[in-house]
């Protein structure tokens, strides 16, 4: 059952070369717009975009394949969820009803249809920009360059303490699931909810406890080696920006702002087809 | 320990409880009786390391943990889920002195300010906060998004109601040194 | 000698807030510059407060009342800020993995100079520069997932060295390598110490691996105190070690079992070193006495594997057609470096993992339509720390947790756990809670919570890792009992060779997903080839043997190591 994470992997393409802080500047900007925007046009716009980018930086399938899987059953549910909630929703958006098959609340109506395209494109825009954001950001250079936006420096090393541990703490909680599993403990779907919440503690405890002393240790560590000593520190990876990087900010904080801009220029964040 | 200053402690404790939040991201329990939904073993740990280690960690481990745990497994980033879990995070660290679970001293009536506390905050966290981004970010139904915020509130609030109060009790214990102990025959 | 001491105790004596009676009393110890010195003395004895006193962490961390004082470079640690300590003192910490902070090799080295502000161009030249030295440098993108425990520790050594420390202060820096990694560790230790003239403070309490260099003074720290204070030719002519609980090098007990007394000038601080013509007609006439050892029979086959292989994928095997048999009561070791497959070999037998070629047989039937959980009913497995097992704050309870699973009547699962508890030497303190035990104490309640499921096989990790001569005698006496008591099989991945020698009586060797040796713990450390294929240390008893002019160096470690049992427990 277990899945293959996203991790970042070393290519020599242009996107790698960017600083961190460049691919966050537009991860950001390019999150906003999609969160913002219904305008279709800017989607599908954003959508090709993405694709372009995606090819551009070489990530390969088998590198976010299941992930991707994963996301198309999420999104799924959540457009029938929709539906099944809300099947006018497009009606009271658009101002106008084209029923196309049934009768009833559950008619199938254009509107609607349109407007959970929208939602599957927003989705699908922001995707690739993560993939990319993941497999293509040395962890080490994004911590440094985070400092850089005017994050504090020891948030910035909360990030870096998390992404260096996460691979310990992953072989942690196999490891003692793995034992109690022996012992015949086990998270079943049989059984009372308490019962279940129960079992669930003889492995989350173990893990829980034993990284509170490792909290202990790293400080201790960190500590030692004078962290904290001064207002500001400097980073070994850091990297300067260089002109692609200033050029890559540009455009992401202008597209951001172009594409806001049409999108609210007739009052409504939705592009209306129907009228 | 000067607590305005964001001392090593908590920036180590805000990383590795981020790290955990993001291991545990696939850790739920199914509930059987409403389909798709599960308790999230992950909301315990957020209410957990809140209510030891103070507002700023909680913050931190949500929207850190939340996020990153998005990007890792699911490949996107749910905003409108983010913040909650960092609001959550954030109220129920603010009482942390209310606690006295480092000092070995959460009782009955810490367990009781501890519950009612991570209610309201996930009443907060999920019945508003929640769906009222997913309205503003993606304009998705009220009621769906609404009736989704409820099902997660009563969830989480279940969840921390045991797994979170028994791993404060459980760390609380630990952290108190017994003397009063003797053999028995 | 030069004269300047650089780390000086006057008078000192130091309580920690938390308790009630003064971790250290009165010490008075003056290290001078360019020292080598080792500190021993078992668990609990004050010697980690003695080391947190030296880099600050005392009294700037952990907070207590002292009288008199302790400078370092004439500095007094009171009023001296911990950040201008450490520029003093570089510490390097047991824990591997918890100081290695940076996400890879040269974030790690460069950690406090990125803390100090140090500018890009001159800290990446600094890195290269000290990561040559200790032996890292292709390693610098690496990250940490990627590293062994000897390449890590290696790391945090560059980690302080990078700010040219004064003194290097090492806490047990062998408790997590396997022991030939560990006399690497050491002999880099020593050609840092010649080259830099840096002062060097080991503290350790596996003493005859720590000796693999030499060292200028041996300071025996007990209850508190200063008990010894002399060179390693010195100690080791006297029994304070011994009294102490701490372990002799095995070549000292040898020859004090022959009925050798050691004198200072015999230089018995090293094997190397020893004069051991003197005393060697002595030793060959008791090894000629002892009577010859008769290896016990063992019953029917309990658990066998056969051509048994595991790749992870395609590219990378793990294990490769390793074949073995495991008796009825045996107790042995699966010994080999780490990441040579053992720990994978266990996870297969308990069904972590599914092999892709062989068989795996519980008494005589094939296991492999067995779930983990039904293994588990025969092959129970415990973990090498204690604290990722236990699940519940009452020891009670942790011992019923496999029976209240599997839904055994309340009346019943009371009555076996209080038997477990008695034959664990745990019924006194039953209702105690479990954070109230010492380490020992909790392994115990690991093994009993899965002795309760009476499984015929018990595998046990890494039992004895990090831990003092007595704890690692009361942890291994007991486990020793179990396989009496209960008959329980059990089978030990370690890489310790005392407890190869002392409590098994096979030992499988495991290098590169290969099975290489499958003899008697004796045999394989008396084995150069193997010994060093599998990163184990060859024992120093072959070396005395061979000094005493005894050809057969395996008869003559079994020999001893069996006269030590019968000693030892009267």
């Amino acid at each position: 059952m277990e899945r293959k994470l996203l991790t970042y992997e070393e290519k020599d393409t242009w996107i790698d070369k960017l600083c961190g802080v460049t691919k966050l500047v537009f991860f950001l900007c390019w999150s906003v717009t999609s969160m913002m925007t219904y305008d279709t046009r800017i989607l599908v716009l954003m959508l090709v975009l993405s694709l372009i980018i995606f090819k551009i930086s070489r990530t390969r399938w088998d590198q976010v394949g299941s992930v991707f899987k994963f996301i198309l059953l999420f999104l799924i549910i959540n457009l029938l969820a929709i539906y099944l909630f809300s099947p006018a929703e497009g009606v009271k958006i658009y101002g106008t009803e084209t029923v196309l098959a049934g009768s009833g609340r559950y008619a199938l109506r254009a509107e609607q249809l349109f407007y959970e395209f929208n939602i599957m494109l927003k989705y699908f825009t922001v995707v690739p920009s993560i993939f990319i954001f993941i497999v293509t950001t040395n962890p080490s250079e994004f911590a440094a360059s985070m400092n850089r936006v005017g994050i504090s420096y020891k948030a910035g090393y909360s990030v870096a303490i998390a992404l260096r541990y996460i691979p310990d703490i992953q072989a942690d909680f196999r490891k003692i699931r793995n034992a109690q599993m022996a012992r015949g403990i086990e998270m079943s779907k049989k059984g009372k909810l308490v019962d279940r919440i129960k079992s669930t503690t003889a492995i989350i405890f173990p893990l829980v406890f034993s990284s509170m002393g490792r909290i202990e240790t790293i400080s201790t560590a960190m500590e030692l080696r004078s962290f904290g000593k001064h207002r500001k520190r400097t980073w070994y990876m850091a990297r300067p920006l260089k002109r692609n990087d200033y050029l890559v900010i540009a455009i992401s904080v202008l597209f951001m702002i172009v594409a806001l801009t049409i999108t609210y220029m007739d009052g409504s964040r939705f592009y209306n087809p129907f009228v | 320990m000067k607590n305005n200053k964001f001392t090593i402690q908590q920036v180590v404790a805000a990383g590795i409880g981020t790290a955990l939040f993001v291991v545990l991201t696939e850790t739920q329990i199914p509930v059987v009786i409403v389909p798709n939904t599960a308790l999230q073993v992950r909301a315990a740990l957020l209410a957990f390391l809140s209510a030891v280690y103070g507002p700023v960690v909680g913050g931190i481990v949500g929207l850190l943990g939340h996020a990153l745990g998005d990007a890792f497994f699911y490949g996107s980033v749910w905003w409108s889920w983010v913040v909650p879990d960092a609001v959550f995070g954030i109220l129920v660290g603010l009482f942390v002195k209310q606690y006295k679970i480092r000092e070995g001293g959460f009782g009955g009536k810490e367990i009781a300010i501890f519950n009612v506390i991570q209610i309201v905050a996930n009443a907060i966290a999920w019945v508003l906060c929640a769906p009222v981004l997913d309205i503003l970010i993606y304009a998705e139904p009220a009621n769906k998004v609404f009736g989704q915020g409820a099902v997660a509130f009563i969830c989480n609030a279940i969840m921390i109601a045991v797994l979170g109060t028994l791993l404060c009790f459980a760390y609380s214990k630990i952290m108190t040194k017994t003397s009063s102990l003797q053999k028995e025959e | 000698m030069n004269e300047k001491a650089v780390i000086e105790f006057d008078n000192f004596t130091f309580k920690y807030r938390t308790q009630v009676d003064p971790t250290l009393h009165d010490i008075n110890l003056k290290i001078y510059k360019g020292e080598k010195v080792l500190i021993v003395g078992p668990s609990g004895s004050g010697k980690s407060t003695l080391s947190n006193c030296i880099n600050g962490l005392i009294p700037h961390i952990y907070t207590g009342e002292q009288q008199g004082d302790v400078r370092i470079n004439g500095k007094s640690i009171r009023e001296t800020s911990l950040f201008d300590l450490s520029c003093m003192v570089g510490t390097v910490l047991q824990d591997t993995d918890g100081q290695f902070i940076g996400l890879t090799v040269a974030e790690d080295i460069a950690f406090a100079l990125e803390n100090d502000c140090v500018a890009q161009d001159e800290m990446h030249a600094r890195v290269d520069e000290i990561a040559g030295i200790v032996e890292v440098g292709k390693l610098l993108k690496s990250s940490p997932g990627e590293l062994s425990g000897g390449q890590k520790q290696r790391v945090s050594m560059a980690g302080v060295m990078v700010r040219d420390v004064d003194i290097l202060l090492f806490d047990e820096p062998l408790a997590n390598l396997d022991p030939a990694t560990g006399k690497r560790a050491i002999s880099l230790i020593d050609r840092i110490h010649k080259q830099t003239d840096t002062t060097i403070v080991i503290i350790e309490h596996r003493l005859e691996d720590a000796l693999f260099c030499d060292a200028d003074r041996i300071i025996l720290v007990e209850d508190g105190r200063i008990s010894a204070d002399m060179t390693p030719d010195e100690l080791m002519s006297t029994d304070v070690l011994i009294r102490a609980g701490v372990r002799e090098p095995l070549y000292v007990s040898a020859l004090k079992a022959v009925g050798v007394e050691l004198e200072p000038e015999d230089e018995a601080g090293q094997i190397d070193t020893l004069h051991v013509e003197k005393y060697a007609d002595e030793v060959r006439g008791w090894y000629h006495k002892q009577p010859h050892v008769q290896t016990r029979a063992y019953g029917e086959e309990v658990l066998g594997i056969s051509h048994l292989s595991f790749a992870y994928d395609q590219n990378v095997t793990v294990l490769e057609d390793v074949s073995l048999s495991v008796r009825q009561g045996e107790m042995m070791a699966i010994v080999g470096k780490n990441g040579a497959g053992k720990t994978t070999l266990s996870n297969l037998v308990c069904g972590f993992l599914t092999p892709d070629k062989g068989e795996i047989r519980l008494n005589g039937s094939d296991i492999s339509g067995l779930s983990v959980k039904e293994r588990g009913e025969h092959i129970g497995l415990v973990m090498q720390n204690p604290n990722q097992m236990i699940s519940k704050a009452m020891i009670y309870d942790e011992v019923a947790l496999g029976l209240q699973v599997r839904g055994v009547p309340e009346d019943e699962i009371k009555e076996r756990v209080n038997k477990v508890l008695r034959i664990c030497g745990l019924y006194p303190y039953r209702n105690w809670p479990i954070s109230a035990l010492s380490f020992g104490q909790k392994k115990r309640v690991t093994i009993a919570a899965i002795l309760i499921l009476e499984p015929e096989i018990m595998i046990l990790d890494e039992p004895t890792a990090g831990q003092d001569y007595r704890h690692y005698t009361e942890i291994m006496e007991f486990v020793r009992d179990i396989n009496k008591k209960a008959g329980t099989t059990l089978i030990m991945i370690t890489h310790d060779m005392h407890l190869m020698l002392e409590y098994t009586n096979r030992a499988v060797v495991i290098a590169d997903g290969h099975l290489l040796a499958d003899s008697s713990p004796a045999a394989i450390l008396t084995n150069d080839e193997i010994s060093d294929k599998a990163y184990l240390k060859r024992t120093s008893l072959y070396d005395l043997s061979r000094a005493c002019g005894i050809d057969d160096a395996d008869g003559f470690t079994e020999a001893f190591i069996h006269y030590e049992r019968a000693h030892s427990r009267g």
